[in-house]
C-alpha cells in the first residue's frame, strides 16, 4: 500500500513519495489503466444489481422452489427477467439499434421522418438528462480541487434555475441573441451568489462549508416555496412559474417531443473551460494547491481567502447553469420540488469522475443515460427504478476501492495508488 | 519577535471578534424592536399556556399571560444591555451572551406572533424536543465515530435502512422492542460496511459515506415499492411506542410534560447524550478514542489498537444512529414510507459540528432544529404578516450568523478524514 498522493499534486512530491513498482505498472498502457478499474466497477455492479432483480422476481422465486425437479426451468426464468429488465433499460437509454436503422431507411426511400425520430428518442432524451448532471458534477468538481465539499449544489441548482426562470418570463419583447444569454447569465449569477455566500464565511470567519451549504439548502426551499406560492406563481392552482418567453428559450435540435437541445453543448463547453481553467491558468493551479495542501500554498503567498471564494463562486455558477439549462432547455417552468436529489447525485458524479472534467462528463453519461433508462424499466419491465440507485452506488464503492475488484477479478496489476478528493472537514 | 508578531495578531483578532459578537447582538436587539416592537396596540396580551390540555399525569399551573408591548420592550433591553456589555467587557463566554439574545429573539417573536391569541408552550417545547431526537441520535452517530477521526456522512442512508429494519422486524415478531433490536443491528450493520470500506480498504471516507447514502436510500426505496406497500398489513404495520410518564418527575411543572412524557425513543436518546458525554470525556476508553481521532500514530504508539477503536466506534454510531432510524418507524408513525427520512441525517451532521463534536453541544444545536421544525407546525396557526416561509428560514440563517460570527471556528477531531497507516 502506497502514501495517498494526489494525480495533480503542484508541489511535485508525487514523483518522489511514489514507489519503484510504479514503473512496472506503466507498462500497462495507460488508458487501459485507467479505464480498467471503472469498467469492471460498473460491469460487478450491474451483476449485483441482476442477482438483486432475479431475487425479487415472483417467477424467480417460484421457479426455485421447484429447482431439484425441474433446474433447467428455473435458470431460464432467471435469465428471462435479467434479461427483460436489462433489455428495458438498455431500450429506455438508447433506442432500438434496428429502429434506428429502419427510421434511417425510410427517411431516404420516402423522407417522412417521424420513425426516425421515433427511434432516436431514447437516446437524445438521455442526452437532454445528462446535461444538468455534468454542470453540476463539474460545479462539486470545482469545489473538491479547492478542498472545499460544497453539499449546497442543490440550493445553488434551484436558485439558478428560479432567476434564470424569472428573466425567461418577465422580460418580452427582446430578440433571441439578447435574451437568451440574459437568461443564461441570471441563472449562473443568482447560483454564484448562492455558492459565494458560504464561500466567503468559510474564508473570512472560518464558518464550515458543510454546515453552511446545508443550512443555504433549506433556506433555499423556503424561498422557492415562497416565491412559487406568490411573486412568481402563475395563474391557477399550482405553485408553478409562468413558461418562459420563446426568444429565452435553448433551441431544440429536433421538433418537438424529442428534448435534445443546446445545453448539451453548453456544458459540453463548461467542461472544457473548467478544465482549462484549473489545468491551464495561474488562478487555477491557486486554486488546485490550496485544495492539496493549504498550509503550501500559504506558505508560498497564495491568498487563500481568495480561492476559497472564486472557488465556491465558480462552483455555485455551475450549479445554478445546470438548473438554468433545465429549465431554459427541458422544462420551460419552474415548479416545487425541482431541485430534488440533484446535490446528491452531482457528489456521486464528481467522486465517480475523480473530479476531472473528463471524468465528470462520462460520469454524468453513465448517470444520466441509467436514470433515463430506469423510468422505462420499471414500466416495461416491471423492476422498481430505484434498482438503478443500487447499481450506481455499489459502482461508486468498487471505483473507490480498487483493492475489492482487483481481489474478486485476481488482477494484480490495477493501481492501487487513489487520489485524494477531498479533505475532511477541510481544516 | 515572531511570538511578540503572533501575540499581537492574537490580540488584534481578539478585539475584531469582540466588536464584531458586540455589534451583532446588539443588531439584534434593535431588529427586535424594528420587527416586533413597532405597530403595537397598548393592551394587547398574548397567553401562553403551560399545561397540556386533558393531561392528568401533571399539576395544572395557570397560563403565562403577558402584555405584548412591555415584554417585548424588556426583552429588547435585555439584548441591548448584552451586546453593550460585550462591547465594553469583552467577556470570553460569547457563547452564553449569544444564547440569552438568540433567547429574547425567540421570545420576542413568540410573544408577537401570538398576540391576541394563546400559544400551547409546554406542547410546542414538547412537539421540539421529539423533533429533535433523531437529529439528535444522528448527531451522536457522528461524533462518537468522528472522535476516531472516521467520517460518516452516511447517517441519512443507515437511519432508512434501520427505519425499515425496526418496523419490518416489529411487525413481523409482533414487538416493539424487537423491531427496535432489529433497527440497531441493521445500523450496526450498515456502518460496519462503511467501517470496512473506511478503515480495511481506505476508501475516501466521504466517497463511502455517499455511497451508503446512494445505496440505502435506492435499497430501502426498492425494498419499500416492490414489498412494503405491496403487504401493509403483513410486514408494514407495526404501530407506535406509547408515551411514557415518569413517575414523580412527570410533576414538575413545565419541565415535566416537556420531558417527563414521551417514549422511550426519546428517554434513550437523553441518556446517550449523558451517558456518552461522561464516556467520553471521563473514562479510559473516551481518552483512547480521543487520542485516535486527534492523533493516532501517538496512541498506536502507546499501544491502543487504532484499527480495532475505530471499527469499535463506528459500528457503536451505527447502534445510534439505528435508533434514530427507528424513531421515524416504531417511534412516530408505525410504518415505513421511502426516503422518510427527509434529510435528519445532514442536519444531524450539521448539529455535530455546530455542537462542536460534543455530545452536550449536539443536543443543544439539535434542539434549535427541532424547535424550528415545531415552529413550523406552529406557524400556519398563527396568524402573522411576515410570510411564513421566511420565518421557517429564520433558524437556518441564525445558525449561519452564529457560526460565522459569535462560535467562529470549530475544532474538528485533528486527524478526522484520514485513514490510518499501520507502519
Amino acid at each position: 500500500m502506497n502514501a495517498k498522493v494526489t494525480q495533480t499534486n503542484p508541489e511535485g512530491s508525487a514523483q518522489k513519495e511514489a514507489p519503484k513498482s510504479e514503473e512496472k505498472r506503466r507498462q500497462m498502457p495507460r488508458f487501459f489503466q485507467v479505464l480498467l478499474v471503472p469498467a469492471l466497477a460498473i460491469l460487478t455492479g450491474f451483476i449485483i444489481g441482476a442477482i438483486v432483480i432475479a431475487v425479487s422476481n415472483d417467477a424467480v422465486v417460484a421457479a426455485f422452489q421447484n429447482f431439484f425437479h425441474a433446474p433447467g426451468a428455473a435458470l431460464a426464468a432467471t435469465w428471462r427477467a435479467i434479461a427483460t429488465a436489462y433489455g428495458a433499460l438498455f431500450y429506455g437509454s438508447f433506442g432500438s439499434i434496428t429502429e434506428i436503422f429502419r427510421g434511417i431507411q425510410n427517411y431516404f426511400a420516402t423522407g417522412d421522418s417521424k420513425p426516425l425520430l421515433l427511434a432516436i428518442y431514447p437516446f437524445t432524451e438521455s442526452l437532454a438528462t445528462v446535461t444538468p448532471y455534468i454542470l453540476a458534477g463539474l460545479a462539486v468538481a470545482v469545489g473538491f480541487k479547492c478542498g472545499l465539499f460544497n453539499i449546497g449544489a442543490e440550493g445553488q441548482f434551484g436558485i439558478g434555475a428560479l432567476c434564470s426562470a424569472f428573466v425567461g418570463y418577465s422580460i418580452h419583447g427582446l430578440p433571441w441573441f439578447i435574451h437568451l444569454p440574459l437568461a443564461i447569465l441570471a441563472g449562473a449569477a443568482g447560483g454564484a451568489i448562492w455558492g459565494a455566500i458560504p464561500g466567503f464565511l468559510k474564508g473570512f470567519t472560518g464558518a464550515h462549508e458543510v454546515v453552511t451549504t446545508i443550512m443555504m439548502n433549506y433556506i433555499s426551499y423556503r424561498l422557492s416555496d415562497w416565491l412559487l406560492n406568490g411573486p412568481m406563481k402563475a395563474t391557477g392552482y399550482r405553485p408553478l412559474t409562468p413558461v418562459i418567453e420563446k426568444s429565452a428559450m435553448l433551441p431544440r435540435f429536433f421538433p418537438d417531443p424529442l428534448r435534445f437541445n443546446w445545453g448539451f453543448i453548453l456544458a459540453l463547453a463548461m467542461a472544457v473551460f473548467v478544465y482549462w481553467f484549473l489545468f491551464k491558468t495561474t488562478l487555477g493551479f491557486e486554486i488546485r494547491s490550496v485544495g492539496a495542501n493549504p498550509d503550501g500554498a500559504r506558505y508560498a503567498g497564495m491568498n487563500i481567502v481568495r480561492n476559497f471564494v472564486i472557488a465556491m463562486t465558480l462552483s455555485g455558477a455551475l450549479a445554478g447553469l445546470a438548473g438554468t439549462a433545465q429549465v431554459l432547455g427541458i422544462d420551460h417552468w419552474v415548479g416545487q420540488g425541482f431541485s430534488a436529489g440533484y446535490g446528491f447525485d452531482s457528489i456521486a458524479i464528481a467522486l465517480l469522475g475523480q473530479s476531472h472534467p473528463v471524468g465528470v462528463v462520462l460520469a454524468a453519461f453513465l448517470w444520466g443515460t441509467l436514470r433515463s433508462g430506469a423510468t422505462s424499466m420499471q414500466s416495461l419491465a416491471g423492476v422498481p427504478l430505484e434498482i438503478i440507485s443500487i447499481i450506481q452506488g455499489l459502482v461508486i464503492v468498487f471505483v473507490a476501492a480498487p483493492a475489492i475488484i482487483r481481489w474478486i477479478y485476481r488482477i494484480r496489476t490495477i493501481s492501487t495508488q487513489t487520489t485524494v478528493l477531498t479533505r475532511g472537514w477541510g481544516k | 519577535m515572531t511570538t511578540n508578531l503572533v501575540h499581537k495578531n492574537e490580540k488584534k483578532n481578539n478585539l475584531r471578534t469582540r466588536l464584531a459578537a458586540g455589534i451583532l447582538l446588539l443588531v439584534a436587539g434593535l431588529a427586535i424592536i424594528l420587527l416586533f416592537g413597532l405597530h403595537l396596540k397598548p393592551g394587547q396580551l398574548t397567553t401562553f399556556g403551560l399545561t397540556p390540555q386533558g393531561d392528568k399525569n401533571v399539576i395544572p399551573i395557570p397560563d403565562l399571560v403577558l402584555p405584548v408591548q412591555p415584554a417585548i420592550y424588556v426583552l429588547a433591553l435585555v439584548a441591548f444591555f448584552v451586546g453593550g456589555w460585550q462591547l465594553a467587557r469583552g467577556i470570553h463566554s460569547t457563547g452564553i451572551l449569544a444564547g440569552v439574545v438568540a433567547f429574547c429573539f425567540v421570545a420576542a417573536f413568540l410573544i408577537w406572533a401570538a398576540r391576541d391569541n394563546s400559544m400551547d408552550l409546554v406542547g410546542m417545547m414538547n412537539t421540539s424536543l421529539i423533533r429533535a431526537t433523531p437529529i439528535a441520535l444522528a448527531a451522536m452517530c457522528g461524533v462518537i465515530s468522528e472522535r476516531t477521526a472516521v467520517i460518516n456522512i452516511g447517517i441519512e442512508g443507515i437511519m432508512l435502512v434501520s427505519a425499515l429494519a425496526s418496523v419490518m422486524g416489529a411487525t413481523l415478531l409482533h414487538n416493539l422492542y424487537a423491531g427496535l433490536l432489529a433497527g440497531m443491528l441493521a445500523g450496526m450493520i450498515v456502518a460496519g460496511l462503511h467501517a470496512i470500506l473506511c478503515i480495511k480498504f481506505k476508501v475516501d471516507q466521504i466517497i463511502s459515506g455517499v455511497a451508503v447514502n446512494i445505496i440505502g436510500t435506492g435499497a430501502t426505496s426498492f425494498i419499500s415499492n416492490r414489498y412494503m406497500q405491496l403487504n401493509l398489513e403483513k410486514i408494514n404495520n407495526s404501530g407506535v411506542f406509547p408515551n411514557i410518564p415518569i413517575p414523580l418527575l412527570v410533576k414538575i411543572p413545565i419541565l415535566g410534560p416537556v420531558v417527563f412524557e414521551n417514549n422511550i425513543i426519546v428517554y434513550i436518546m437523553l441518556l446517550l447524550v449523558v451517558f456518552l458525554y461522561v464516556l467520553l470525556f471521563y473514562t479510559r476508553w473516551g481518552l483512547r478514542t480521543r487520542a485516535v481521532g486527534e492523533h493516532p500514530k501517538a496512541a498506536d504508539t502507546l499501544g491502543v489498537n487504532v484499527y480495532l477503536t475505530r471499527y469499535v466506534n463506528v459500528i457503536l454510531g451505527g447502534l445510534i444512529a439505528g435508533v434514530g432510524g427507528a424513531y421515524f418507524t416504531i417511534g412516530s408513525v408505525g410504518r415505513f414510507d421511502k426516503l422518510m427520512t427527509a434529510g435528519k441525517g445532514f442536519i444531524g451532521l450539521a448539529a455535530m459540528i455546530f455542537g462542536n463534536w460534543n455530545p452536550i453541544g449536539a443536543l443543544g444545536s439539535s434542539l434549535i432544529f427541532g424547535f424550528a421544525d415545531s415552529l413550523q407546525v406552529k406557524m400556519q396557526i398563527l396568524k402573522t404578516p411576515i410570510p411564513s416561509e421566511f420565518l421557517q428560514m429564520a433558524p437556518y440563517i441564525v445558525t449561519i450568523i452564529v457560526l460565522a460570527g459569535v462560535v467562529g471556528r470549530v475544532h474538528a477531531p485533528a486527524a478526522d478524514g484520514a485513514a490510518y497507516e499501520k507502519q
